[in-house]
């Protein structure tokens, strides 16, 4: 098939970007949405031109790096599907295709159609983890967990911070990944110690980092390529009440 | 030079405790003197970096990706090997360690992989208590299951994500030292050249891949923890990044290369679709505990649909061959069969290169919702990337290369032949001998990281005493004058063909003479072509762009220039074994019944490579692999 693709080019972060139109020829359904920009790239390349930038690695769906709103919709809308594994076959000949990076303040545009997603990196540094250092733990047998806890601590664990939720929210709010985030270690006994404190500055570091509020319209659920359920936001928001109610504030 | 591996005395059991005690320590309050570098952020990398941070070390961590969650140890599916005997059926380290010499066909160091089976029950306690949800019974206690090579349930696992769930584990553990100010992260940077200074690994080049900066940085040791070389062949399970530019530099100032013939290739992977192809799905192993492998008896049914294709047409390859493993036959002896049943003109789907993996039987025996049950992911996955539903027709499987046996050359400590520079993980050639067993791989990146460098870095720290080194000294200075050339020199040929294609081309040209199945004359052919295609490479190949910005296309150039090298001691490796064991085929070295023949009286060593200068043949330097405690047998899979 052939198709019209209308990509977002951006020199550099403090550049302004434009919409370019490249034709995508001989696209096979068999082709991934990265190996079709590949074999575009590769023709511009070969007029002596400056390939798309967009990032990607895996490309199996769970190293999180890829990214691209496709059509308006992050990884383009097929439920469960990160755009690497997005495959050509959901197109049809002709169709005009729109590309654009992650848009969001907090995730500026490096270039094209990668962006830095640093921000998600320093919100887990605020509290996104168990502080116990390596060695001297226990016997992994000697503190039974509840298979549900294990279970439901695993379903928010498997986020992939790809930041679909972010990209997709009007308000480019991030509650999906850090809520995540707290309900995989809050619902552990391992992270029942410091389960306060974490909520409070994971919290805190997403405000500072220019993430806007939730509101609830279940959008970041809807593109979430793991599926990671709008629940967890409510479970965060409980966990950071009580945090509150305890008279507790986030350490500096 | 003459390689020591520094076994310590003693009986195996009793190694690693007595050198732990025979190291030297460095005391708490002087452990800030010490700056590290660490390279890549795996399970083997981020580890490492968090625990040295946790010990008073002073460490800087880089890696290519954009954030340190993404190294390709995130994509291991299937789980991780601990001998808890949890399951009460009769492991211990010491099966552990007997399981893996053997898997690894003799060919791994005694000494280092009962270390390994000793460490990883230790592994699991750090998982479980960084908050790793694996999976668990009703009771609240931990769950096992089974994996290839081995007797026992010793496989601890969360879903089919248990890479993911180690490695942010381990992420996590990281990210508390950077917010601590412990480590400093530099993501998106990639190291380009080692800097030696007085023989010693003295730290790092680098290249910013938003802002194209060459930068030096220095420290008191250098760690490597950046994986396989399994894209050397173009199309393989690993992460499009993936590459071997750090070892192979630090390879260039005298750090020994090991083994690198030793690849393994998985039996289950997506077939390749085309031309346009970028990289390979592995679907676990688990699916052939009921699916059976097949092609038709005769080349001309090959084109037909399965149903035209009755019963006595069929050729289940394993089943006939290997009649008590049958379809779970080991990884090294499927793939090759199924090679074989291709070779011989009988493979399906596009290009011939598949064989089917058929579940019409398992669906009659169990019903399509336990099937379903079992596998639905699997299934879900082979749909997204083929668009066919395996229920109602057999999936087309066919081998890709998914993990390295080779590596850097380490000691027992995990350092290189310089010193100074230690290598971890997949990066080194130390644990899985010439073949690796399944859920290995990260039980030796999370050893390695946590449990053997924070002992063994401080005793070199004690006894090297090395004057600190300063980032802007002339050798600093030399070195990043190389790499600013070699980049620029990629930047002014502007030829006619694409990084891409060139990495395609070495790719299945090393596949095809350097794959699953090697002999003389092809890698002898292998060994003229790539000098050849590497002086076009150099000749013909354009990459855009300037280095003074975000380009990818210069980042991949790269890469592609180093494996262009690499490939070369690839086969070299590959040629000068004459005898085949486990992922090295050699076929001229079977048994008459097609089986992979050892030659133990000549080649039971570890073949350690020295690189002479360019144009220059290595020099080949050999560990005798002497086995105290384990009797060499042969492996028996029929």
């Amino acid at each position: 098939m052939n198709l019209t693709l209308k990509v977002w080019r951006q020199k550099h972060v403090h550049a302004s970007g434009v919409f370019e139109t490249y034709e995508a020829k001989n696209v096979l359904e068999d082709m991934s949405f990265l190996e079709m920009l590949d074999v575009v790239n590769e023709d511009i390349i070969a007029r002596g031109q400056d390939p798309i930038a967009f990032d990607s690695d895996c490309r199996e769906g769970i190293c999180g790096m890829c990214s691209l709103v496709i059509n308006g919709i992050p990884h383009g809308g097929h439920r469960g599907t990160a755009t690497c594994q997005l495959h050509m076959r959901h197109f049809k000949d002709g169709e005009t295709i729109t590309i654009e990076p992650w848009r969001a303040r907090a995730f500026p545009i490096i270039k094209d159609l990668a962006t830095n997603r640093a921000a998600f990196d320093r919100i887990i540094q605020a509290g996104g983890f168990v502080s116990v250092n390596t060695g001297g733990t226990p016997d992994a047998n000697a503190l039974p967990v509840s298979k549900e806890s294990a279970d439901a601590s695993m379903d928010a664990a498997a986020c992939i911070g790809c930041g679909a939720c972010v990209a997709v929210c009007k308000n480019a709010s991030a509650m999906l990944f850090v809520s995540a985030k707290v309900s995989h270690l809050n619902l552990l006994p391992q992270g029942e110690a410091e389960k306060d404190r974490r909520v409070l500055n994971m919290v805190r570091q997403m405000d500072e980092e220019g993430f806007g509020s939730c509101t609830v319209t279940g959008s970041c659920e809807a593109v979430c390529p793991k599926e990671i359920s709008l629940s967890f936001i409510a479970k965060m928001n409980r966990d950071y009440g009580l945090a509150t109610l305890k008279g507790k504030s986030a350490a500096a | 030079m003459k390689l020591d591996a520094h076994i310590p005395s003693g009986p195996l059991a009793q190694k690693w405790d007595k050198h732990k005690f025979d190291l030297k320590l460095i005391n708490p309050a002087n452990k800030r003197k010490f700056d590290i570098i660490i390279v890549g952020s795996g399970l083997a990398g981020a580890s490492a970096a968090s625990s040295l941070a946790e010990l008073g070390y002073k460490v800087k961590c880089f890696c290519f990706q954009d954030s340190p969650r993404r190294a390709h140890s995130i994509a291991a599916q299937g789980g991780i090997n601990a001998a808890k005997n949890y399951a009460n059926d009769g492991d211990s380290i010491y099966r552990l360690f007997y399981d893996t010499i053997k898997g690894g066909d003799f060919r791994a160091r005694e000494a280092n992989v009962y270390r390994l089976a000793q460490v990883s029950v230790n592994i699991i306690d750090q998982c479980v208590a960084q908050g790793v949800p694996f999976a668990r019974e009703y009771g609240g206690l931990l769950t096992n299951r089974s994996f290839g090579g081995a007797q026992v349930s010793r496989t601890f696992y969360a879903r089919g994500q248990t890479g993911q769930q180690l490695l942010l584990g381990a992420y996590q553990a990281l990210s508390r030292q950077i917010g601590l100010g412990t480590v400093e992260m530099y993501p998106r940077t990639e190291m380009l050249d080692l800097v030696v200074v007085n023989g010693h690994a003295k730290g790092i080049v680098v290249r910013n891949l938003v802002t194209g900066e060459i930068a030096s940085h220095a420290a008191d040791a250098v760690v490597l923890a950046t994986g396989g070389y399994g894209n050397v062949f173009f199309l393989s399970t690993n992460a499009k990044g993936c590459n071997v530019t750090s070892t192979w530099r630090a390879y260039k100032k005298g750090a020994l290369f090991a083994n690198p013939c030793y690849t393994q290739i998985h039996p289950t992977c997506i077939p390749v679709s085309g031309e346009h192809q970028s990289k390979l799905t592995l679907m676990s192993e688990s699916l052939r505990n009921d699916g059976r492998v097949w092609v038709p008896k005769r080349k001309e049914d090959c084109g037909k649909p399965v149903s035209q294709i009755p019963e006595q047409d069929r050729d289940y390859f394993l089943e006939r061959k290997y009649p008590s493993f049958g379809n779970l036959a080991p990884r090294d002896i499927s793939s090759r069969a199924a090679k074989e049943a291709c070779d011989s003109g009988r493979g399906v789907g596009p290009g011939g290169l598949g064989v089917y993996l058929d579940f019409a039987d398992a669906i009659k025996r169990l019903g399509e919702a336990k099937v379903r049950e079992r596998y639905a992911n699997l299934f879900d996955m082979y749909e997204k990337i083929t668009g066919e539903n395996a229920y109602q027709v057999p999936m087309r499987i066919y081998p890709a290369v998914h993990y390295t046996m080779g590596g850097t050359w380490v000691d027992y400590n995990l350092m290189s032949t310089v010193p100074g520079l230690f290598v971890l993980g997949e990066a080194n050639f130390s644990d899985h001998g010439a073949n690796r067993l399944g859920a290995s791989a990260l039980m030796q990146g999370l050893a390695d990281g946590y449990f053997v460098l924070p002992y063994t870095i401080g005793n070199y720290f004690a006894t090297a005493k090395q004057a600190k080194p300063s980032a802007t000294s002339a050798e600093f200075k030399k070195v990043e004058e190389d790499v600013r050339n070699f980049t620029n020199k990629l930047l002014s040929i502007k030829g006619k063909r694409t990084v891409t294609s060139f990495h395609r081309e070495l790719g299945k040209l090393v596949w095809e003479k350097c794959g699953m199945a090697r002999n003389d004359a092809g890698l002898k052919e292998a060994l003229k072509r790539i000098p050849a295609l590497r002086e076009e490479f150099w000749k013909n190949v354009n990459v855009t762009g300037e280095n003074g910005e975000f380009n990818q296309n210069l980042e991949y150039a790269g890469r592609v220039a180093d494996f262009m090298e690499f490939a070369e001691l690839l086969c070299t490796d590959a040629l000068h074994r004459r005898e085949s064991c486990g992922g090295h085929f050699r076929e001229e070295f079977q048994t008459p019944e097609g089986e992979a023949q050892r030659d133990d009286d000549n080649f039971a060593y570890a073949a350690a490579w020295e690189y002479k200068g360019p144009g220059q043949a290595p020099e080949l330097h050999k560990e005798p692999l002497v086995y105290e405690e384990v009797h060499m047998s042969t492996r028996s899979y029929k």
